[in-house]
């Protein structure tokens, strides 16, 4: 990498970068300030990075930082608990259903919703997890938590994702029914 | 003990077993866990119908997370702006990339000074072959030799818009021996122009783009100066490009090709 401008190791990660700004702020124009805000940091601080070490990672890590101090991120974590292993698991349960228990195809839509209403933590290591398919030790030193909270958090988002999907493929027979 | 009570104990039993497989189960899907446990996680799912469902509905929602997740996409106006600006914030690397050339090219700027003065009384395309050489020389001289850095057409090309007054096409370089490194605004006889620096191999190549009623002077084709710069020069839809460097003819000839074919 040492021989690797700024602008060719962390310009692949653009895309990726945007998607995960949009995730967290809702919002295409506060996802591009926050990207752009991420690379100028980035560059910033590219000759004190350690080649070698995992660049992914700390890009990732900028960008959720400068989420977290922006004013939405100061909103999303003033009004939802950032640590949420404390959390009281049954908010979450799953009830399953002789229905539930079949597995169903799931719709991409629901879980967008269900991803999208999640608490920012959770939504956070899921991305990490399933879109970027970070490894437990990269979601670790993104999102600066111990291996162990990861797990914890990722399983606990899970739970909440699947109570979600199940919450809104109720309604949803409910909102065909209304619009007819 | 009853038949029913050691029923029950089998079913408990069972139960703690397969509670502590459902808490590797994140593990499993997400390939983190050890070999050992995956060895004895595999086989419980084998004989017991619940986990495997179980395992199988994450496997489906990291699946459906995984597809949902990737939704927002950038537009390319907005990536060639950011791209843009980083280019522009990045002094400090890109002079320890040209410091190596400076004192090729101080030597190169004080040849150029002395050619000038020997030069005065050549003929018209002579002395414009002399003054893009010194240019060329300039820039490779300069701490920063280009105004927009960038290895992407897509970059390089817009932020002349408003700068010059025509524009030009750029051609694609990948599988060709060329690096686009970027380029600036240049003059010749007080009208600006376009001047892009490209690489072939340890060379710098300037190819310099004027309107034609800038260059009055001047033949095109291939000339050969005094500092052992090649220059191909030609004329295209009412521009005049030159491609100026200390790389082979045959790689200017090639430069040339590529930016005839786009122009």
């Amino acid at each position: 990498m040492s021989g690797e401008s700024f602008e060719q190791v962390a310009m692949p990660y653009f895309e990726r970068l945007y998607n995960f700004a949009c995730w967290l702020t809702h919002d295409r124009e506060e996802a591009e300030d926050l990207v752009q805000e991420t690379y100028f940091k980035a560059l910033k601080g590219f000759s004190s990075f350690q080649p070698g070490t995992n660049f992914r990672a700390w890009i990732f890590r900028i960008l959720r930082n400068a989420f977290l101090t922006s004013r939405t991120g100061l909103k999303a974590t003033a009004t939802v608990q950032l640590d949420l292993e404390g959390e009281d698991e049954s908010l979450f349960a799953v009830k399953e259903t002789p229905e539930s228990m079949m597995l169903q195809r799931l719709d991409g839509d629901l879980v967008q919703r269900a991803l999208q209403e999640l608490p920012v933590a959770y939504r956070e290591v899921l991305l990490l997890c399933e879109v970027e398919e970070m490894s437990y030790q990269e979601i670790s030193t993104t999102l600066g938590i111990p291996m162990g909270t990861v797990m914890s958090r990722l399983s606990r988002a899970r739970r909440a994702l699947r109570a979600g999907v199940q919450t809104l493929q109720l309604q949803k027979p409910q909102e065909a029914g209304a619009r007819g | 003990m009853s038949g029913e009570n050691i029923d029950r104990e089998n079913i408990d039993r069972e139960n703690k077993g397969c509670e502590m497989w459902m808490e590797k189960l994140d593990s499993y899907v997400d390939g983190e866990l050890p070999a050992a446990d995956e060895r004895g996680l595999v086989e419980h799912l084998e004989s017991c119908s619940a986990c495997a469902a179980e395992s199988l509905k994450k496997v489906q929602l990291k699946r459906a997370v995984h597809a949902a997740g990737m939704r927002f996409v950038p537009d390319s106006a907005f990536r060639a702006r950011v791209q843009a600006k980083i280019a522009a914030r990045q002094p400090f690397r890109w002079n320890r990339l040209w410091l190596p050339m400076l004192a090729t090219a101080m030597v190169l700027v004080i040849a150029g000074a002395v050619s000038l003065n020997l030069s005065r009384n050549r003929r018209g395309e002579e002395r414009l072959v002399s003054e893009l050489a010194d240019l060329h020389v300039a820039t490779l001289a300069s701490v920063n030799p280009v105004d927009v850095v960038s290895t992407d057409r897509h970059t390089v090309k817009p932020w002349f818009a408003g700068k010059i007054p025509f524009t030009f096409n750029l051609p694609e370089l990948q599988d060709t021996p060329f690096v686009l490194v970027g380029g600036k605004v240049s003059y010749l006889n007080q009208s600006p122009g376009a001047e892009l620096i490209f690489r072939v191999r340890q060379h710098q190549i300037s190819a310099f783009i004027f309107q034609e009623r800038a260059v009055s002077s001047g033949r095109t084709g291939d000339v050969q100066n005094e500092l052992s710069f090649n220059v191909r020069s030609w004329s295209q839809n009412g521009l005049r490009y030159f491609v100026i460097g200390d790389a082979s003819g045959q790689d200017l000839d090639k430069l040339r090709d590529l930016l005839k074919g786009v122009g």
